[in-house]
């Protein structure tokens, strides 16, 4: 349950953020400064985020709502949130919620 | 409230439904429909629980079984004996799953499995055979389930506390899949607040749910049970008024839109009657009111289906009965019963200084504060008490099962339902009882040819009785048999070796033989006098208990099995009393009186007011040293029919009893029930009355 390093070289252009283990209620507090910190140096940098989730084990309501959040407040301040990468558990909740399309669409 | 705390509310709430489950079964023959719906209900929502838990072995199982049931009611499949049994035992393997729940041994359990797939094939049985063939039948059939898929749509919006809970909305989604087929969703975050408001833990999460099922609505409605208090469920049933989705629309301006494509996107509406409803009402403008109205006139509204709609939704609605109990951990009881019983051996030791001292102030404070400790252990006794209902009512079943294993007609009488006692006697007594219920049914009850021949009813009657009587609880068991054959046990146990023969014995004592050990094991014991299959284990599990069992029988009319059971096991109101400088304590409530003993070194009974009556010296029995005090006193005490006195040096009076069980090195002691702890650090010891009095009536008849 490690979470990656916000890696802001050699990623390309965008700051990378890799997201491991669970990703639910009982981390949500933790991952949402995780993530409104990433938010920051993205749009402080003005650079996209790219979000790598393939080691994401677990993924309930509280993280499908911290990613809505981000990517809320990353298009807010005129930057991007991307998914790289997304974990079998991710996409199962994407597919369930119907989210696949909206991701799907602003990504590509 | 985490996710293990709901598993257990699930086991404990299936344990529930379970057995209204069977109590229901038991009862289908007197109560018909009502029992069947009953029976329905409950295996349908242990489904619906279990699908909230991903318990896919509860699911796949109860499913059959609720389909089954579901032909049951709609007159499909009629309830026969063979069906109840069935379902009976398919109630047991549900409860099987549950017990592996708990256990957590549910995922790969295969033996589980195994035994219900033979269970399923039979249920399948059921649902394979072909509707009746009247034609009837299957128009109800029809009317009471409609067969195919229809289109609902679901709006949900989660309150910010659901997933504090402990539960996620996912999970939702997920058991709604496995009603239906989720068509169409739409995830609404607009309620996510700012990054500064935002809560990682409240949820913001709304949906919007094209679904296609062919459930009802309160199938689907129950899947939201756990969440209803904490959520905005709207249910929108196929073919609802155009005006109620318009409503919908209205009510979240926030998705406007979106829900108006989805709408019609799924089906659930045209994009015509929609654009015709909105058009209409805006032309309305203020008087939004008559769109209904506006709506019959165009044809859009088929109000039948509105009607039926509308009456279904309202069923669904009604408001749930406020449940006023709370579920306690039986740990947490046994807790607080063990403080209040070091709080009265505690407060007896204050008593006992502040007596000494003899300040009138510390005695009115610890005056008072012995009633509050007494008032507080009483409740807290009453927290641990039960109705014996319960457990009698789980003998409907062991009568039912048993007598068609036995192949004879047998009935089961309950009353006195209403006795408590408690919980951990409760626990303790479910087995004896069985043993002496089914030796009832066994061979109490004699074949309905032979009970016709003695001109009683071809039924046979076992009753379970209960009532309070002294400080105890008395069971009683009968059944309108044939009787214990008094001559025959007596031959029997005097080849055993049990009497010598030539011993004159009065009923009580003969019918006591039955629970001698060496009795039961005697092989023709069953042909022979009926009964004695393992009674000395019976015997033996009661008096652990501190309990008494009794036993009297009418030759050819039946046979009374009497437990005399304690209230409680954890304290008691005790009587003390000195015997040199030993304490000894009688529960109170087998105290009668107390009388002034004169020495009669020529008798070893008393004149108790012109009635003989057998009494044990203390000293004696307990071989306590120095000589008896000048005026000794007899303590006549009472248990159930026996009545004797008790020698003693002094009266202490009466002082409430903290039970301490005895240790391990005391296990073989007789006469004795347990220990108690005195104010003043001292032990003292609980009598057994039981043993006392029994020693006493077995030397008084064979001096006799």
């Amino acid at each position: 349950m490690t979470i990656g390093e916000i890696g802001p070289a050699g990623q390309g252009d965008a700051v990378a953020l890799r997201i491991e283990g669970e990703m639910t209620i009982y981390r949500a507090a933790e991952l949402k400064d995780v993530l409104a910190g990433a938010v920051a140096q993205a749009v402080a940098e003005t650079r996209a985020l790219a979000l790598d989730l393939s080691d994401v084990t677990e993924f309930d309501s509280a993280g499908v709502q911290l990613l809505l959040l981000a990517r809320r407040e990353a298009q807010r301040q005129g930057q991007v949130l991307r998914l790289e990468a997304c974990s079998p558990a991710v996409r199962e909740v994407f597919h369930l919620t119907g989210l696949t399309a909206r991701f799907a669409a602003e990504d590509a | 409230m985490n996710l293990d705390q709901l598993i257990h509310t699930f086991i404990a709430e299936s344990r529930d439904l379970l057995e209204a489950m069977e109590h229901a079964l038991l009862h289908v023959a007197e109560e018909g429909d009502e029992a069947v719906n009953a029976v329905f209900r409950a295996a349908h929502t242990i489904k619906g629980s279990a699908g909230m838990f991903g318990l896919d072995a509860v699911v796949d199982f109860t499913h059959v079984a609720e389909s089954v049931l579901d032909k049951v009611r709609a007159g499909t499949v009629p309830v026969t004996e063979d069906l109840v049994a069935l379902l009976l035992t398919c109630c047991d393997h549900i409860g099987a799953l549950v017990d592996a729940v708990e256990a957590g041994t549910l995922a790969g359990d295969d033996a589980l499995t195994a035994q219900g797939a033979p269970l399923c094939e039979r249920l399948q049985a059921y649902l394979g055979t072909p509707a009746a063939p009247a034609p009837v039948a299957k128009t109800t059939a029809a009317a009471t389930a409609p067969a195919t898929a229809a289109h609902w749509h679901i709006s949900l919006r989660f309150g910010p506390d659901v997933l504090r809970n402990g539960m996620d909305p996912l999970s939702f989604l997920r058991y709604l899949g496995q009603i239906g087929q989720i068509t169409d969703i739409a995830l609404l975050d607009d309620a996510l607040p700012a990054l500064e408001g935002f809560d990682a833990e409240s949820c913001y999460l709304g949906f919007e749910i094209g679904f296609s099922t062919a459930a009802d609505k309160a199938a689907i409605d129950e899947v939201f049970d756990f969440v209803r208090d904490d959520c905005q469920i709207r249910i929108l049933a196929p073919r609802t008024k155009v005006s109620e989705y318009v409503q919908l629309i209205d009510d979240m301006p926030e998705q406007r839109s979106l829900l108006g494509e989805m709408l019609v996107r799924s089906g659930s509406i045209t994009a015509r009657e929609l654009e015709q409803a909105l058009a209409v009402q805006s032309a309305g403008g203020a008087q939004a009111a008559p769109l209904g109205e506006i709506l019959v006139g165009q044809g859009l509204v088929r109000p039948p289906v509105v009607e039926a709609a509308l009456s279904k939704q309202k069923q669904a609605n009604e408001p749930r009965q406020e449940n006023r109990s709370v579920r306690v951990d039986a740990d947490k009881l046994d807790r607080l019963i063990n403080l209040v019983g070091e709080l009265i051996i505690a407060g007896a030791g204050a008593n006992l200084i502040a007596r000494r001292t003899q300040i009138p102030e510390l005695l009115e404070c610890t005056s008072t504060l012995s009633g509050l400790v007494e008032e507080v252990r009483d409740s807290a006794l009453q927290l641990r008490m039960v109705k014996i209902g319960a457990t009698f009512n789980r003998f409907q079943r062991v009568v039912h099962d048993v007598s068609r294993e036995i192949g004879k007609d047998i009935r089961l009488d309950v009353s006195g339902e209403d006795a408590e006692l408690d919980k951990t006697v409760v626990e303790k007594i479910g087995d004896p009882l069985t043993h002496l219920v089914r030796n009832a049914m066994d061979h109490g009850i004699e074949p309905a040819d032979v009970r016709l021949a003695r001109g009683k009813p071809a039924q046979g009657v076992v009753s379970l009785n209960a009532y309070h009587e002294s400080g105890s609880i008395v069971i009683e068991v009968s059944d309108d048999g044939g009787g214990l054959k008094r001559e025959r046990i007596l031959a029997k146990a005097i080849e055993r070796g049990l009497v010598e023969p030539g011993r004159v014995l009065s009923d009580k004592e003969i019918f006591g033989l039955i629970f001698e050990p060496g009795f039961s094991t005697a092989e023709q014991v069953t042909n022979l006098s009926g009964r004695g299959v393992g009674m000395d284990v019976v015997k033996r599990n009661i008096v652990a208990l501190r309990g008494s069992v009794e036993i009297a029988s009418t030759e050819g009319q039946g046979t009374t099995v009497t437990v005399r059971l304690p209230l409680t096991l954890a304290i008691i109101n005790g009587f003390q009393v000195g015997v040199g400088k030993s304490v000894f304590v009688i529960p109170m409530d087998m105290v009668e009186e107390c009388v002034e003993f004169r020495d009669d070194p020529l008798h070893d009974y008393i004149d108790l007011r012109g009635q003989a009556m057998p009494f044990v010296r203390l000293r004696e029995r307990f071989a306590v040293d120095g000589a008896p005090a000048r005026r000794q006193s007899i303590v006549v005490v009472r248990y159930g029919s026996r009545k004797a006195g008790l020698v003693v040096d002094h009266l202490l009076g009466e002082f409430q009893t903290v039970i301490k069980p005895l240790g391990k090195v005391f296990s073989g002691v007789r006469f004795l029930s347990g220990s108690s702890i005195l104010g003043n650090g001292d032990v003292a010891l609980i009598l057994d009355m039981a043993a006392l009095l029994s020693v006493e009536d077995e030397r008084s008849a064979a001096a006799a």
